[in-house]
C-alpha cells in the first residue's frame, strides 16, 4: 500500500540517506530507528508529503502522494502538539475534526478525552494543562481515527507507564482492523498485534 | 469548500475572543495615533478637514499591521499549521478563511469606530459615511495582502519589521483610492469611483493573496 523508493534526503549540505526503500502492507507497522539527526522526522515528512525527496519516490496505492485523496487517507501526529493552549480539550478536539473535514459527534469527541484520562478536564483551557496531558489531548484523536494510514513522530514522549500501554493497545487495535503505522520511537515498546518491520537510518 | 471556510474563521475567532487584547490594543493604537494629529496641528477646521482622509488611513494601515505577524505565527508554533497544510482539501481555502477573520477582528472594528474619530476632524456628514464605507471595502485588501507578507516571513527572527517593508508598498493604492473616496466626497465630485476601485482592490486580493500565501506557507514549512 505504501511504497517508497531510492529516496533520497539532503538537509543543509549534508546527505542524511540515499537509496532508501520499503513496502508497507495493510497490518504492518514500520518502526523507524536511529540516532539523533540521523533523519528520521525528515524521512516522516517526506512520506506526509510536505518535504519533497532530493531523489526518489514514494507512492500510497500505486499513486503518487501529490493528491488530496491521499491526505484524506493520512493521519499524522508530529512532535508539536498541533493544540490550541487557549481552547479546551473538547474544542481542540472538535476543532481539528472539522478543519480536516471529518464528522466528529461531541459524544464521541468526550468518550475520547475520557479514554486518554481527561474526563473532568474537558472545560479546561489547555494552557493550565501538564505537558503530558498536552500530549493526551493530541493523541486522543487517534481514538476515533478511521484513516488508514498513522504516521507518528515520537507518540510515546512525556507519556507515563499507563498512557504508553494504551497508546500500544491503541497502534495494535489500528492494525488489526488493517491499518498502517509509521513511527518513530527512541523507547522500544511492544506492540502486541500485526507485522512489525523496523528500519535503522544511520 | 465553504465549510472549511467557516470551520477556520470559526477557530480563529473563538481564539480571538479569548485573547482580546490583541484586538483591543491595535484598536486602542488606531484611535490615540489618530487623536494626536488634531492635538498636534490646533484647532484649525480648515486644516484638519484636509488631512483627515490620509490622516485615518494611514493610521489604519499601521492598525492593521500590528496582528500581521501572528496570523500564522501561532499556528506554525504549535504545530496546527501542519495539520491545516495536511487535510484534504487545498491550503488556500484556509488562508481564505484566515483572511476573513483577520479582517473580522482588526478591519471591522476600524470602520465601527472611524466616523467618531472623524468627527474631531470636523468632517462632514457625507465625508464620515464616505470615509465609514471606504474603510468598511478597503481593510479587506488589507488583510488579503498583508497575508502573503505574513506567509513569506513566518518563522524568520525579526520578521515584523521585513513584513512591514513588504507589506507597506503594497497598501499604497489602497491608501491612495480609501484617501481619494473622502476627498472626492468633500470635494463634492462624488466618491463613488474611488470606492468601486476600492472594492476591485478587494476582490482581486482575496481572489488572488489567499494562494500566493498558501504556496508561500509550503515553501516555509518543508
Amino acid at each position: 500500500m505504501l511504497e517508497a523508493d531510492n529516496l533520497e534526503c539532503v538537509r543543509g549540505e549534508r546527505r542524511l540517506f540515499a537509496g532508501l526503500g520499503f513496502k508497507l502492507e495493510a497490518g504492518e507497522l514500520l518502526y523507524l530507528q536511529g540516532k539523533n539527526g540521523s533523519g528520521k522526522t525528515s524521512l516522516l515528512r517526506m512520506l506526509i508529503g510536505l518535504l519533497p525527496p532530493e531523489a526518489g519516490e514514494i507512492r500510497w496505492k500505486g499513486e503518487s502522494i501529490k493528491s488530496d485523496e491521499f491526505r484524506a487517507d493520512l493521519c499524522y501526529l508530529g512532535h508539536l502538539n498541533a493544540i490550541k493552549e487557549e481552547l479546551t480539550p473538547l474544542e481542540n478536539l472538535l476543532a481539528s475534526a472539522h478543519l480536516a473535514d471529518e464528522a466528529l459527534s461531541e459524544d464521541d469527541a468526550l468518550d475520547a478525552l475520557e479514554q486518554v484520562g481527561l474526563a473532568g478536564r474537558e472545560d479546561l483551557a489547555c494552557k493550565y494543562l501538564s505537558q503530558g496531558q498536552k500530549r493526551r489531548v493530541a493523541l486522543a484523536r487517534l481514538v476515533k481515527e478511521k484513516r488508514p494510514l498513522w504516521i507518528l513522530d515520537e507518540p510515546f514522549v512525556a507519556l507515563d507507564i499507563a498512557a504508553v500501554d494504551w497508546l500500544a493497545g491503541i497502534i495494535s487495535g489500528h492494525l488489526q482492523r488493517g491499518g498502517l503505522a509509521v513511527m518513530t520511537t527512541h523507547q522500544l515498546v511492544d506492540i502486541p498485534a500485526g507485522t512489525v518491520r523496523e528500519l535503522r537510518l544511520s | 469548500m465553504l465549510r472549511i471556510i467557516a470551520a477556520v474563521i470559526g477557530r480563529d475567532l473563538k481564539l480571538a475572543m479569548r485573547r482580546q487584547a490583541d484586538i483591543v490594543s491595535a484598536l486602542f493604537f488606531f484611535i490615540i495615533v489618530v487623536s494626536l494629529f488634531p492635538l498636534g496641528i490646533g484647532p484649525e477646521p480648515e486644516l484638519l478637514r484636509k488631512l483627515a482622509p490620509g490622516v485615518l488611513w494611514v493610521a489604519a494601515l499601521l492598525a492593521t499591521m500590528l496582528s500581521l505577524p501572528r496570523m500564522f505565527a501561532d499556528d506554525h508554533r504549535d504545530g496546527t499549521l501542519e495539520q491545516l497544510a495536511l487535510a484534504p482539501h487545498p491550503l488556500g481555502l484556509v488562508v481564505t478563511g484566515k483572511v476573513i477573520a483577520h479582517w473580522l477582528v482588526s478591519g471591522l472594528p476600524l470602520a465601527l469606530i472611524a466616523p467618531v474619530l472623524g468627527i474631531q476632524f470636523d468632517l462632514s456628514s457625507d465625508a464620515l459615511v464616505a470615509l465609514t464605507f471606504a474603510i468598511l471595502i478597503g481593510t479587506p485588501a488589507l488583510s488579503g495582502i498583508g497575508a502573503i507578507g505574513a506567509a513569506l516571513t513566518m518563522g524568520l527572527r525579526g520578521g515584523g519589521v521585513l513584513l512591514s517593508l513588504l507589506v507597506l508598498p503594497l497598501y499604497i493604492p489602497v491608501l491612495i483610492f480609501g484617501a481619494g473616496a473622502v476627498d472626492a466626497t468633500v470635494s463634492g465630485l462624488g466618491g463613488e469611483g474611488h470606492l468601486s476601485l476600492l472594492a476591485a482592490l478587494t476582490f482581486a486580493s482575496l481572489g488572488f493573496a489567499p494562494w500566493a500565501s498558501a504556496a508561500a506557507l509550503k515553501i516555509a514549512l518543508e
